[in-house]
């Protein structure tokens, strides 16, 4: 029951969101250019464009033809890309399991490796594998991540010649068109380069983050209760103190989507990654304006949905805080 | 031989590159089976090393430097970590002060017990968790059943206290190290949770160590008294008798500033000055800043611990009682 009244009231924020969002996405829309130029070509005279921007609603005032644009958004229609002549969300879906792959990639390289890393980082504090972690973790920060991108591809695609460093190779097809390159070895090849590079982001930020609060909770009293306890070493370890980092990592994480989907933009165009991303860029430079509001909102609808997800994981872990309507 | 023996107990923290500083000096004691012994001292006096170091539990960067802890004549301090886990929580319990942050947050109070039990015995979930139930209402936490499924936050602090000391008795311990049991508890259920543990304690024969900053308390539930000044045992012996007449004058300052033995109206008595930081001990009876006795022996030389007391210039109780 309180889950319902959880989604329920999340539900209503999220469709406030969606509300700001389409409002900017179209603001931008009635600002960026002249729609008739990217239809019609020049011959047609200044009397027939009046017209038909008369026809098309152009004249119509800002809110009137906003609240046009939202009826059809919510229908699904967000209008058909200058580009490709084709409805800009059918465009926008086909790049969707690119770019969630490579978001996925990211995510699994980054939780494999800064769990083990942070822990080992705080239980092992003074050995040279933590200094060195802890060294490669400052570099890794500062270091912006178009340069990683770039080492990544000249290193391992150019000059070892070990992975592919551009486009995703061959993608088998899933049902409901779901093109996905997980399932060839010559898929996860292509998908090696982008992902680490996309996880590099959150990488050194995390293993410090794990290491400060797992530090935090191997000097606790219900940590040091729980050895009283003569509990076993891997117990006391990964049940009563690895169990309560998670909290602040769930947080930070949550905080940090916005910031991985942006990255996306940039990885996908260095690897020539055919995704969402990638796909927008392409947009911004052809002034494809359905298009690159098209992908504002579908953006910021995944944005929207992985941080309620976020917010329920957290209530999931953290017996302190109730969903609403539960009762203690 | 006694149930517990410690022998000239040090625990030394590092202090820059290559010195360390002690926060035990030299700590002896004896403790027979049944037998409850009081530890009191200021803030710092090192009671709650004491505590730890008899399960090896110091944390770092502080270590056990030298002497012996022996229960049933074995060295607690030189097993392996694996026979000292069968030790602790099993034949030797700990309750700490802060029941809000001695219990994990994230984990129910049935996890928190069961995994105690499953540490130390082969024993059936189902079976461990009618155990768990028997011994929650022994602590009289009401409604006992529903309380496994509980989080700590879901309790009040003296049911906590209530669920911490269910968990040290769970698996019927020689010895419970109870670390100010009751200081961060609400002053209405202090007693309450004392006397628990002095009941329990009787009922079952277990031996206890009570730190704690209350002499009123020690005098109520102890047989024994140890007082700690400095990382030091300063007097120790049947709590009536120190309490009656005590021979150091560290002691006696305690008592006198206990506010049952202040008479009426007078203002309460505090010793005058504060405890020494380990890291600045003063030379000879580190009490000698403090002391009105002192004279120049007291800081030149350490006095020993003899008859019960280390002093060089113990109140003689005649003298006292003029
Ligand atoms: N990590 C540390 N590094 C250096 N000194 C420490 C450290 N931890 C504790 N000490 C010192 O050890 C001494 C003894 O501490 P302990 O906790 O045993 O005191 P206590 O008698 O239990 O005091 P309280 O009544 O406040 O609990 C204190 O003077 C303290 O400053
Ligand atoms: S040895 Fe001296 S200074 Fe220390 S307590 Fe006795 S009289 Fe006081
Ligand atoms: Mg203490």
């Amino acid at each position: 029951m309180h889950i319902l009244a959880f989604l329920l009231r999340r539900s209503v924020q999220a469709v406030i969101v969606m509300f700001v969002i389409s409002l900017i996405g179209f603001s931008i829309q009635d600002n960026l250019g002249d729609p008739l130029r990217e239809l019609v070509g020049q011959s047609v005279s200044e009397e027939e464009r009046d017209l038909m921007r008369e026809e098309m609603g152009l004249n119509d005032p800002f809110f009137v033809q906003y609240f046009r644009f939202l009826g059809n958004a919510v229908q699904g229609d967000l209008g058909t890309s200058y580009f490709f002549k084709r409805p800009a969300l059918d465009v926008i879906m086909d790049k969707f399991p690119a770019t969630f792959e490579l978001v996925l990639g990211a995510v699994f390289i980054f939780l494999s490796l800064s769990i083990p890393a942070g822990i080992y980082c705080a239980i092992h504090r003074d050995s040279w594998i933590t200094r060195f972690i802890m060294s490669a973790s400052i570099v890794g920060i500062s270091v912006p991540v178009f340069l990683t991108a770039i080492g990544m591809v000249w290193l391992f695609g150019v000059e070892l010649g070990w992975l592919p460093a551009f486009g995703r190779g061959d993608t088998v097809e899933l049902p409901w068109g779901w093109e996905t390159g997980l399932l060839t070895w010559e898929g996860l090849s292509h998908l090696i380069l982008p992902s680490v590079t996309l996880s590099s982001i959150m990488l050194p930020l995390f293993i410090r983050l794990i290491r400060a609060e797992m530090m935090e909770t191997m000097s606790t009293d219900y940590v040091r209760f729980a050895k009283a306890k003569g509990l076993s070493t891997s117990r006391v370890r990964y049940v009563h103190a690895f169990r309560n980092t998670l909290l602040p990592v769930v947080t930070v994480g949550g905080l940090m989507i916005g910031t991985l989907i942006a990255y996306t933009i940039l990885t996908e165009t260095v690897f020539q990654w055919p995704g969402m991303g990638f796909l927008f860029l392409e947009a911004v430079n052809r002034v494809d304006t359905p298009l690159i509001i098209a992908y504002i909102i579908v953006v910021g609808l995944i944005f929207v949905v992985v941080n309620t997800l976020v917010d329920f994981l957290y209530t999931l872990i953290n017996p302190m805080v109730k969903l609403p309507g539960a009762k203690s | 031989m006694a149930m517990l023996e410690i022998e000239d107990l040090h625990v030394a923290f590092p202090k820059g590159k290559k010195a360390e500083v002690e926060a035990l000096r030299g700590v002896s004691l004896k403790l027979e089976k049944g037998e409850r012994l009081g530890v009191v001292g200021e803030s710092g006096a090192g009671k709650s090393m004491l505590a730890f170091s008899i399960l090896n539990l110091i944390a770092e960067p502080g270590r056990v430097s030298q002497g012996s802890v022996a229960f049933h004549g074995e060295n607690l301090l030189e097993l392996s970590e694996r026979d000292i886990r069968g030790i602790r929580g099993n034949r030797i319990s700990m309750i700490f002060q802060d029941p809000m942050v001695t219990l994990n947050p994230v984990l129910t109070i049935g996890t928190q017990m069961v995994e105690t039990l499953k540490a130390h015995r082969k024993i059936s979930d189902a079976a461990a968790r009618k155990l768990c139930i028997a011994k929650l209402k022994e602590v009289a936490i009401p409604s006992a059943e529903s309380r496994l499924g509980a989080y700590p936050h879901e309790l009040s602090g003296g049911l906590r206290q209530r669920v911490v000391i269910a968990i040290a008795l769970l698996t019927d311990p020689e010895l419970i190290i109870a670390d100010e049991p009751t200081t961060a508890l609400d002053v209405t259920i202090q007693a309450e949770i004392m006397a628990l543990i002095l009941k329990l304690c009787r009922e079952k024969d277990v031996a206890l160590i009570l730190i704690t900053h209350d002499l009123g308390i020690v005098a109520e539930v102890t047989e024994r008294i140890m007082i700690m000044y400095a990382g030091l045992c300063v007097e120790t012996g049947p709590t009536q008798q120190i309490i009656q007449a005590p021979h150091h004058p560290y002691s006696a300052g305690l008592l006198k500033a206990l506010p049952q033995f202040a008479g009426r109206g007078t203002r309460l008595y505090q010793i005058p000055g504060s405890m020494p930081p380990i890291t600045a001990l003063p030379p000879g009876c580190a009490y000698h800043p403090r002391c009105e006795r002192a004279t120049e022996l007291c800081k030149a030389q350490v006095p020993p611990l003899e008859h019960g007391h280390a002093c060089f210039h113990p109140i003689d109780q005649t003298e006292a009682a003029s």
